[in-house]
């Protein structure tokens, strides 16, 4: 692997060492000058200042290159989270089962909750499991560098593969959920239907949206590791706002909120990919409760985080794990 | 310092392997955040303390700056095994991670021919993990490709003689002794072929038998890589692996020459053989 980085560096050609600079009278016999600086015999011999930041294009060739280090690591972290439990991996489906249980005992039985909504458990559960998609990956990113500095100070990758992998690794996690929350669906009487296919787009763009935002955090995380103790208190604000356990239409429908405040909850990047998800897969959520262009906002949310947490990332690729 | 000995590079004969890596004036200075306070960086009044001293002078009073490498200048060429000597806090590790790209240089420059890596795959293993998925894991880590991890896998397994009392590969790793771990943690690192390899103090670990066989594996990597740094306190080491050795004392480079004209010099500076 080697790659030409020395912008900075006095364009020598390559090939036979000549002889350099203006001085071209130099003795034939010994093929280069006594005092040649040490930038011209790295440049005459094609080395690379060490530990410089590589251009984007390069940069994405080589996180490609990694691939197969990503999703092994993701999931190596995903097996290696119950491999001292007695019931091992089987904790991958009974945690997110258990999570519904208590949210079905809470609100579907002891406060027989509808709050005006129908299907009100699988609306919350999806909600849950759509939120803590996001909300984990968020919290993941953030952790990613500074929690990973013996990993960075050690090997050289690409610095995007750890919070890349950390998303792919709730990712995984949140393929587990939707198998817990398929039962919980049916066990409720929404019937399976075509729309469910819908979630494959919804869960592709929340992802790169998810892992665009993780890549922001990793970068400040880095910089502040004190901000791991500040996203909590930031993450249960957005969860509560984002309609999670409550229906934005209905509680818009009902009150006269001034218009700025209405599409900030309906644009709310948490809220939209919670609504896909809910009208993919619940039936008697139907497209009226939709907010309007949401497709839309969908990508919008994901090109511009998927996009711009990449660059922002890289920006400081150099600076990771120093200091 | 007077008696520095240091020599001029010699002029480059013809046949001169090409050079690898080339450190020209490099300084490294460390910053300590959070440092140079009585109390140090646990007690909640000092941290305020911080945030108000800074806010009152406008400047950082909590960071404190250690300058670890001082103008060292060198070239290493293809084929050479190249050791760093010098006592304790002397600035080596430090000049190993500068090589190797993850510690920023404060002044100067380093070049090198591709990427030097330091040997050890640590910080990707997962005790949770099999033997097995961490000779993957740790191989994708460095970069290996998933066919040459496949084609190693048992050379690897072998090297590391994990599997001579049993079947030990298939068992997670935090069942291993400490010896075992040590043991299969270099077999995975050395396990690829670098440019440019970086070995921190990497021979101490495993019994004398392993260590023999890791000795002789540092050779190999040699043979097949370009250039070799190896830092060590073992002094019969140094002799064994290197035909160069590299001298830092207080972050100078003291002494650069033959292997046996510098631990001469750095023994009779030590007071006999460490």
């Amino acid at each position: 692997m080697r790659q030409v980085l020395l912008d900075e560096l006095p364009a020598t050609p390559s090939g036979p060492p000549g002889p350099p600079g203006p001085r071209g009278l130099s003795t034939p016999a010994d093929s280069r000058p006594a005092a040649e600086s040490a930038a011209d015999l790295a440049a005459r011999h094609g080395l690379t200042v060490s530990g410089a930041r590589p251009t984007l294009p390069a940069y994405v060739r080589r996180l490609w290159h990694r691939r197969h280090f990503i999703t092994a690591f993701a999931t190596a972290k995903l097996t290696a989270q119950y491999s001292q439990a007695k019931l091992g991996q089987l904790w991958q489906i009974m945690t997110p089962l258990l999570n519904a249980a208590v949210y079905y005992v809470i609100f579907g039985v002891l406060m027989n909750t509808k709050r005006g909504v129908p299907d009100y458990v699988p609306f919350l559960v999806t909600g849950v499991f759509v939120f803590t998609f996001t909300q984990q990956s968020v919290m993941a990113g953030t952790r990613a560098i500074s929690g990973s500095l013996g990993l960075v100070r050690a090997l050289h990758f690409p610095r995007a593969a750890l919070p890349l992998s950390y998303c792919l690794q709730q990712l995984q996690q949140l393929l587990f959920s939707l198998c817990a929350l398929v039962a919980i669906l049916l066990a409720f009487g929404v019937p399976p239907t075509a729309s469910w296919l819908l979630a494959v787009p919804a869960l592709t763009l929340q992802f790169t949206f998810n892992a665009g935002l993780a890549l922001v955090m990793a970068r400040l995380g880095a910089q502040t590791p004190d901000i791991a103790q500040l996203m909590p208190f930031v993450l249960r604000t957005w969860m509560y706002a984002s309609g999670v356990m409550w229906s934005i239409d209905t509680v818009l429908k009902d009150r006269h909120l001034p218009h700025a405040l209405t599409v900030l909850l309906e644009a709310n990047p948490a809220a939209v990919y919670i609504d896909l998800m809910r009208f993919a897969l619940i039936d008697s959520f139907h497209a009226n409760r939709l907010p309007d262009h949401v497709w839309a906002w969908a990508t919008g949310w994901a090109l511009l985080a998927g996009v711009g947490g990449f660059i922002y990332f890289w920006k400081a690729e150099e600076t990771y794990g120093r200091g | 310092m007077a008696d520095t000995l240091t020599r001029t590079e010699p002029p480059e004969a013809k046949t001169a392997p090409a050079p690898t890596v080339i450190a020209d004036a490099v300084d490294i200075v460390y910053r300590v955040h959070g440092a140079g306070t009585a109390t140090g960086r646990g007690a909640a009044t000092a941290a305020l303390g911080r945030i108000l001293r800074r806010h009152r002078d406008g400047q950082e009073r909590g960071v404190r700056t250690v300058h670890a490498v001082r103008n060292v200048s060198f070239t290493a060429r293809r084929g050479e095994a190249i050791g760093l000597i010098g006592t304790n806090g002397s600035g080596k590790s430090t000049l190993l991670k500068a090589v190797a790209g993850l510690l920023p240089v404060e002044r100067g420059r380093i070049y090198t021919d591709g990427q030097p890596s330091l040997l050890g795959v640590n910080a990707a293993l997962m005790n949770d993990l099999t033997g097995e998925r961490n000779v993957h894991l740790g191989g994708l880590a460095m970069g290996m490709s998933r066919a040459q991890i496949r084609e190693r896998y048992r050379q690897i397994v072998d090297f590391s003689g994990i599997d001579d009392k049993g079947d030990f590969i298939s068992l997670p790793m935090r069942t291993y002794s400490s010896g075992m771990a040590a043991r299969l943690r270099f077999a995975i690192g050395s396990a690829k072929d670098h440019d440019v390899l970086l070995i921190d103090e990497a021979l101490a670990t495993g019994d004398r038998s392993f260590q023999k066989r890791s000795e002789s594996r540092i050779r190999e990597l040699r043979e097949r890589a370009g250039t070799v740094f190896l830092v060590s306190h073992n002094n019969k080491s140094i002799r064994d692996t290197c035909d160069r050795v590299l001298w830092l004392e207080h972050g100078e480079l003291r002494l650069d020459g033959p292997t046996a004209e510098v631990m001469r010099e750095y023994e009779r500076f030590t007071g006999g053989r460490a």
